[in-house]
């Protein structure tokens, strides 16, 4: 198991420089934000809002220096493991991109249609993505969902959540 | 005795009847959703969070006592019945349960684990319930300085975890540190990288971040590599036990106790540690060696209570100090802070009905535990067949309701998935998520602490280091140099249990494949060749300094 895990080949060690990369960009991004802060008048103590950050952002940038030197010398992160994963092969993308875009969705839905619609495109965009083939179990359990998360929302914690469309009906 | 005093007066709080039917609540939802493969207790306290939104600060908190307890137990139940654990701190509770299982002793094994967690919860929390208010009132003439330095060996500590790479972990805490300073800066007004985007001046919400690395980026994980076939799941009885059973279970779960709740009350990083401690205590002193590896009923019960008393050992910095050392004790204490009310020592003087009722809470919320579980446990097994598509659709509807119901702001919903992704790459690359998770939550109070400190010396560096933060600073530069320190030390100074604790988690973490990077030192001689992938897995132990 351990031996077919991804990372575990020299080409795709590759991508773990990535992460080193992103690490040192980021810590960049910090430190010349900090350093770009405008003077405060309001200002008090001896250490100014900038200090820190510059701190973060190096902090950043040296653990990224030490995990390519990591990677260089052979270190790889091992993937996570958990109940239900399974390390050998790839990442299955599409899987991970279609859920994305049921997440994505729902966000951009969520005021215009509300909560009870759009949470059950969540639901049932997020179940076809993994795979599950009852399209009508499917719309059946994520409109429950979404309803009843709806009302338990609105009656039992006095949250109200967005209504949309089903304005005057809920 | 004055702890006594208002511990009655927190079961006052706590025994009202809408109290306990929010601590009933919380048991029963926490044991549900922590049952659930994939949610380990921290994902399963941050998808409950949003529901103790609508309560009082005070039922809040009893039913989140619930909600913990449950969480904790549900983890061991998966891990019990399914080899795999979702968690470090269950690592150990797999190894042995599940062999037991196997052997149609799952009854059993379940039986053991609940009521060694009740013994060892019990034992526990009345020792926080007796230690925490003398340590409050130490902690409250804890100068700035000291804060800073005890937070700093905070940070230190998780991402020092043995069995980990410390290189990985402090990335972690960096991303952690920088997701906390977004937001406007109380002590200037200056807004900190939140590129003219208003949403952002306030700072992410804990909850948002906690949602999205927890649950958001575990759920993209697991669907990435989603296991296909579906898994094989032990059927069970209602749990029980014999005299002998009962016989070799009572030590382990008082040893266990022992062990577990120092370590969780200093900041350590985690239950890992000694739960392992505990299997190999387990393992020395049982009358039954040969069993271990084969389903020994020592390796559930005392790692099992360790788990229990190391999580509310690390209520102790939680509740006295505001530091958090578990994934769960940090989210617990987002929850707090969200109510407006600042942790720290001062949390025992002024809200002592909130401290008293939450510690009479995790009683209640134990023993109901206990009259739960027990018949519940075929249920909860039933469970564990959810189908998979259902589960993690489930798991990103809940965070997007949660995230999207803490602020009612859509902006935060695109923030979860991109913290999600977050979530997602450190899974990918052997990033820890705890570092990260404590970094956002202390990273800002830490800062603040710093302020503080040099704001009374008048901006001199050495107001930085009083006799206790001399100290603390020394265990941190200890850590940071420990594998070089360690290079200078005989072999035979190196503490026997520990170094096979460290060992076995090794052995454990190529078994399961479980978490983080692993760069522990490999021993001498321990069966070479034995495993065909220890090359390709094996990494430099990294420990220079890091310039801090």
């Amino acid at each position: 198991m351990s031996s077919a895990a991804p990372g575990g080949t020299r080409e795709e060690g590759r991508s773990e420089y990535g992460v080193a990369l992103f690490l040192g960009a980021l810590g960049l991004l910090v430190i010349v934000q900090a350093i770009l802060l405008p003077e405060s008048r309001i200002a008090r103590g001896p250490v100014g809002p900038a200090a820190v950050p510059i701190v973060v952002g190096g902090l950043l940038v040296i653990v990224a220096g030490f995990l390519a030197l990591d990677v260089a010398r052979g270190g790889r992160g091992e993937p996570e493991g958990g109940e239900d994963v399974e390390l050998t092969g790839r990442s299955d993308w599409r899987t991970v991109l279609l859920l994305a875009a049921a997440f994505v969705s729902n966000a951009l839905l969520i005021e215009g249609l509300g909560w009870p619609l759009s949470g059950a495109i969540l639901f049932w965009g997020c179940a076809f993505a993994l795979g599950s083939r009852h399209y009508i179990r499917d719309a059946v359990i994520a409109l429950v969902l979404s309803f009843g998360s709806w009302y338990l929302f609105a009656f039992g914690l006095g949250v109200v959540l967005p209504v949309g469309i089903l304005k005057g009906i809920l | 005795m004055d702890a006594l005093t208002s511990l009655i007066e927190g079961f006052g709080t706590a025994l009202t009847p809408q109290n306990l039917l929010y601590a009933f609540l919380g048991v029963l939802l926490g044991t549900a959703i922590g049952v659930l493969p994939g949610i380990g207790p921290a994902m399963t306290i941050a998808l409950l969070l949003p529901l103790t939104r609508g309560l009082g600060v005070t039922s809040a908190l009893i039913m989140f006592a619930g909600i913990y307890y449950g969480g904790m137990y549900g983890g061991s139940t998966t891990s019990i019945l399914l080899n795999t654990p979702g968690e470090s701190a269950s690592v150990v509770t797999a190894i042995e349960g599940n062999k037991m299982a196997k052997a149609g002793r799952a009854a059993q094994a379940l039986a053991t684990a609940a009521i060694g967690s009740f013994v060892a919860g019990t034992i526990a929390t009345a020792l926080l319930a007796l230690l925490a208010p003398t340590v409050a009132d130490l902690a409250v003439e804890v100068s700035p300085a000291d804060f800073f330095a005890i937070m700093l060996l905070a940070f230190i500590a998780v991402t020092s975890v043995l069995g980990s790479s410390r290189v990985r972990g402090l990335a972690s805490l960096g991303l952690g540190l920088t997701i906390g300073l977004i937001g406007i800066d109380a002590t200037s007004g200056q807004q900190r990288l939140t590129f003219g985007i208003p949403e952002l001046a306030d700072g992410i919400d804990v909850i948002v971040v906690a949602v999205g690395l927890f649950a958001v980026g575990e759920a993209l994980w697991t669907a990435a590599h989603l296991r296909r076939k579906p898994v094989e799941v032990i059927p069970v009885g209602n749990p029980r036990m014999n005299r002998a059973d009962w016989g070799r279970s009572w030590k382990p779960w008082l040893r266990g106790t022992a062990i577990g709740f120092p370590f969780g009350a200093i900041p350590a990083g985690g239950a890992e540690i000694p739960t392992f401690l505990s299997y190999v205590t387990e393992k020395r002193l049982s009358k039954h060696p040969e069993e271990f590896g084969k389903g020994a009923i020592e390796g559930v019960a005392g790692p099992e209570a360790t788990n229990n008393a190391s999580a509310a050992g690390g209520l102790v910095p939680m509740l006295t100090l505001g530091i958090p050392t578990t994934a769960t004790a940090a989210i617990m204490l987002a929850a707090i802070q969200s109510y407006g009310i600042e942790p720290g020592p001062q949390l025992f003087s002024k809200e002592p009905e909130l401290v008293w009722g939450l510690i009479a809470s995790l009683f209640i919320g134990n023993t109901v535990l206990l009259v739960l579980n027990l018949p519940l446990a075929p249920l909860w097994a039933r469970l564990l067949r959810i189908p998979r598509a259902y589960l993690y659709a489930g798991i990103l509807f809940f965070s997007s309701l949660g995230a999207y119901a803490a602020n009612a702001n859509t902006f935060d919903l695109f923030l979860l998935l991109l913290i999600g992704g977050l979530g997602f790459m450190m899974r990918r690359y052997g990033l820890p998520v705890l570092p990260c998770i404590i970094g956002v939550i202390l990273g800002p109070f830490a800062e603040e602490k710093l302020r503080q400190a040099l704001q009374i010396s008048n901006g001199d560096i050495g107001g930085l280091f009083e006799p206790i933060s001399v100290v603390v600073y020394c265990i941190v530069a200890l850590i940071l140099l420990w594998p070089i320190v360690r290079r200078f030390l005989p072999r035979k100074a190196i503490p026997g249990v520990l170094e096979e604790a460290a060992h076995d988690i090794e052995e454990a973490h190529q078994h399961s494949g479980l978490t983080t990077a692993v760069s522990v030192e490999r021993h001498v001689g321990v069966h070479p060749g034995d495993h065909p992938g220890d090359e390709a897995r094996k990494k430099p132990d990294f420990g220079e300094p890091s310039g801090l």
